[in-house]
């Protein structure tokens, strides 16, 4: 087993960021600043009505009508994974800041984790931009290049190696009868915190999918397709990409093999699901430059 | 005095197998202490340093099996350094002299070099079973010497080794003379190797009983195999997906209706709805179904169990989703065990997998579950209650909730009550592995009501050092506790002074432990060896990883130099 053992907090950051994420929440006023506050209580000193993790209180999950969203994130669901180089601003937002510092154990005498877990509260998504390059991130990095909290969850060294390759194997695999029956693609969503993932395979059509994606994302409309999207000698016309616009705020476009970001319904289903690598709900008013391109590729195809 | 003849009394004990049942034999006096270990065949070592090869050989002459167990468990995490130890060397070295007619050895995360496995091959003639596990340190040039010198093996099983792959010739090692192979097991080794070797061994093995290959193996190869291996009791496939359809379909469904003997079945690498029904035919007569490496959706696994009435030990990956596990709980009556991995484990944008709703599901169709190892991302209170009630008779619980101290996520409360109901119902529960955000309460319930309880892993649990007391005040029978990222400090480590003695070892990892702490429970007990190991950084106070054990040996004599024994 090659994995050098560095070790890492259960998330694992470094000092330099914290001080950083710990000027960003004191901006932010939604944020119960008490519930946070960075405690360096003694292991068993728990303030009521908090549910302490390693000794130090965390923010109260439950508090806040707003945290909705938030809530499903900061529930612990694990912001212990971020890319490499320790977490840019992107992966802290991403993750709803919540983490711990590193190493501050040893400089305390008496209490070796002093993990302290701040919570932001709703995460703001500086900008789409970076939401979108935090994806490529995440997705050009394999498994073994993200930093994780060693040894979790605790699964055998040959059964993680075994399951990179696994996934390694579906992106390559060109013939869909071959794949192993699924096909994830995430899709984010301007403004939501947190992206889902999606298996095409399971949906026969675009209308299938845009109500798939309506359900998940429930607070948005996504714009009515046409029954097959196929494309006319036209490839997009230009009213049709006027009705999807002004019928509602956001668009679904999508990555294609190529890298290019396109308008989803331009070509037939089968080719969409073959070509597309991760989709996106933009805003629309973002959307409108993508017509001209998407017009030239159709032309190119057809 | 005995009035039996010794010859009587070592015949008589010789019958008695359980290596549980022989300690207490060599403790009713000094004559069956003697017969005892006259009679011992197999000697079962739970943690290598816990006894020396010279006192093991100066008690037993006549050793013809060892099991032999070296790391702490949580090295398969990576938590353990390279270099830590378990080394099997100095054990050969003495069974080479104390027990030339060994037949059989069995490690589980121990150190073997390639020198070692040379060294087994030649100075053991009668040598014929070899099982590794989880061990590492040895490459594949160390498998051509064992297939190469051992004339009569029986066993080659290589499972899951950190394992230095330079290729499948080894497997063209195997003398054309040897036939009497009956276990071969090479799932886990990824090298391509000699198919034509391979098929060769296979037909002139005839007490073959279980063959696991690896992936490299097609289809059309495997069918080739099986022809010649109708006998087979454990089969592990090769790949269960091919490119070129050469119509193999009719023909390995015929071959698997053939193998009347088989009851488990493994591999299916990359299986899908194409080719996973040939083996329709064998599912009638398969307690063990690991689909553990197969990324199967609900559907797939519906159509499949429903061919599998008679199945007691499930593996899964968490991609057949809560549908895939309703069609577990309406077709497997008979479940005892079922274990649900997660296919993508570090992907933090998946909200899919297996929530609360399908082990629920499962709960209800198998009242006889006993064996659960379960990760998911979503838990809650009422569905382990729910679960408990369904399944009383839980021998080993295993929940994993993926994300380090996650509430209920429903009520977001603690999942004390979850735990706790377990332990409350289950009675009979020897392991457990918690997980989600768990104050002193869970420890609180373990500690009290846990009478059986015999390995307990806690992972980023617990409030005070009040939780690891519970626990060391409680369970009567506990022999393993690993800890790690939880907040017990040096009173909760002492407070387990008068048990660690009648356990067979502690791990402490990333706790709030010091050096201190460890000193004095050093002092306190010398028959103890406290194990600490440095970490490169910090001030050298605190104690980031302990590990403790009883031993007659003495401390260390091999320690590495980041391992200091108080």
């Amino acid at each position: 087993m090659s994995m050098s053992i560095e070790e890492h907090d259960y998330i694992g950051l470094s000092e330099a960021n914290m001080e950083k994420k710990a000027s960003d929440i004191t901006i932010n006023k939604d944020l119960n600043l008490k519930a946070t506050e960075l405690r360096l209580g003694l292991p068993g000193s728990e303030s009521p009505g908090r549910a302490a993790v390693n000794g130090v209180a965390i923010k109260n999950l439950v508090a806040g009508a707003k945290r909705g969203f938030s809530d499903t994130i900061n529930g612990g669901s694990g912001k212990w994974v971020f890319a490499n180089n320790g977490g840019s601003e992107v992966d802290s937002v991403k993750n709803g800041g919540l983490f711990c510092c590193s190493k501050v154990e040893n400089k305390n005498s008496g209490s070796v984790k002093e993990t302290a877990v701040l919570a932001s509260p709703k995460p703001v998504l500086l900008e789409n931009k970076s939401q979108v390059s935090a994806n490529s991130n995440l997705q050009a990095s394999s498994p073994a290049s993200k930093q994780q909290v060693i040894g979790w969850p605790p699964i055998r060294s040959f059964r993680k190696n075994t399951m990179a390759v696994n996934q390694t194997k579906n992106e390559q695999d060109t013939d869909p009868k071959l794949r192993s029956g699924c096909l994830y693609v995430k899709v984010s969503m301007d403004g939501a915190p947190y992206l889902r993932k999606v298996d095409l395979e399971v949906y026969s059509s675009y209308l299938d999918l845009s109500t798939a994606l309506e359900k998940m994302f429930s607070c948005f409309t996504i714009g009515q397709y046409g029954s097959h999207g196929a494309p006319t000698r036209e490839g997009l016309s230009e009213s049709r990409l006027m009705d999807l616009l002004h019928g509602s705020e956001y668009v679904l476009t999508y990555e294609d093999k190529d890298g290019d970001w396109m308008l989803v319904g331009d070509v037939p289903w089968d080719m969409f699901i073959g070509s597309c690598k991760r989709m996106r709900i933009m805003k629309s008013s973002d959307a409108i430059g993508l017509a001209p391109r998407a017009m030239e590729k159709c032309r190119n195809r057809t | 005095m005995c009035p039996f003849p010794d010859e009587v009394l070592e015949r008589v004990l010789s019958l008695i197998d359980s290596h549980k049942d022989r300690s207490s034999v060599s403790l009713v006096c000094k004559d069956w202490y003697n017969a005892e270990r006259w009679s011992r065949r197999h000697v079962f070592i739970g943690n290598c340093y816990s006894v020396s090869p010279e006192i093991v050989a100066a008690r037993f002459p006549r050793i013809r099996s060892v099991t032999l167990k070296g790391k702490p468990r949580f090295s398969d995490f990576n938590l353990v350094p390279e270099d830590w130890g378990a080394d099997v060397h100095p054990w050969l070295s003495v069974f080479a002299t104390a027990y030339p007619f060994l037949e059989e050895l069995r490690l589980k995360r121990m150190a073997i070099s390639d020198e070692s496995l040379e060294f087994l091959a030649t100075n053991f003639q009668g040598f014929k079973s070899l099982s590794l596990l989880s061990c590492d340190g040895f490459s594949t040039d160390g498998l051509k010497a064992i297939a190469t010198h051992c004339k009569n093996l029986t066993e080659f099983d290589i499972q899951e080794n950190g394992i230095d792959d330079l290729g499948g010739h080894w497997l063209s090692c195997f003398p054309e003379t040897l036939t009497s192979l009956q276990v071969l097991n090479f799932a886990s080794l990824n090298s391509e190797v000699s198919f034509e070797a391979l098929e060769k061994l296979i037909s002139r093995s005839k007490s073959l009983r279980v063959l696991k290959v690896n992936r490299n193996i097609s289809l059309d190869q495997l069918q080739k195999l099986l022809l010649h291996a109708p006998q087979l009791i454990e089969l592990g496939t090769g790949t269960f997906m091919q490119e070129l359809v050469s119509d193999p379909i009719k023909d390995l469904k015929n071959t698997f209706g053939n193998c009347k003997k088989l009851v488990t079945l493994s591999g299916l690498w990359d299986a899908t709805p194409l080719y996973l029904p040939v083996i329709y035919p064998a599912c009638v007569n398969l307690t063990f179904l690991n689909l553990s490496y197969a990324t199967l959706r609900s559907g797939e696994l519906a159509n499949l169990l429903s061919h599998c009435k008679n199945l007691r030990r499930l593996w899964l990956l968490d991609t057949v989703g809560d549908k895939g596990l309703e069609a577990v709980g309406s077709s497997c009556p008979l479940l005892e065990e079922l274990r649900v991995f997660p296919a993508d484990p570090f992907d933090q944008e998946i909200f899919l997998g297996v929530t609360e709703s399908g082990f629920v599901s499962v709960s209800h169709g198998c009242p006889k579950l006993r064996y659960v190892l379960y990760f998911c991302r979503q838990m809650t209170n009422a569905a382990v209650a729910t679960i408990a009630r369904n399944c009383p008779d839980f021998t080993h619980f295993r929940l994993c909730i993926m994300n380090p101290g996650q509430p209920d996520y429903l009520t977001k409360q603690p999942m004390d009550e979850a735990f706790g109901s377990i332990v409350k119902t289950c009675t009979k529960l020897q392991r457990l592995a918690v997980s989600g955000l768990l104050t002193d309460r869970t420890f609180e319930y373990i500690g009290k009501y846990s009478k059986n309880l015999e390995t307990l892993s806690i992972a980023f649990a617990g409030s005070s050092d009040l939780g690891m007391e519970y626990v060391m005040g409680g369970c009567p029978k506990l022999r393993k506790l690993e800890i790690r990222d939880c907040p017990f400090g040096n009173a909760a480590l002492l407070s387990g002074l008068t048990k660690y003695e009648s356990m067979r070892s502690l791990w402490m990892s990333a706790c709030n432990v010091t050096m201190n702490g460890c000193e004095v429970l050093a002092k306190e007990r010398p028959r103890l060896n406290v194990e600490v190991m440095k970490d490169e950084d910090g001030d050298g106070s605190q104690a980031h990883k302990v590990y403790v054990y009883r031993t007659v040996a003495g401390p260390r004599r091999d320690a590495p130099p980041f391992v200091i024994t108080l």
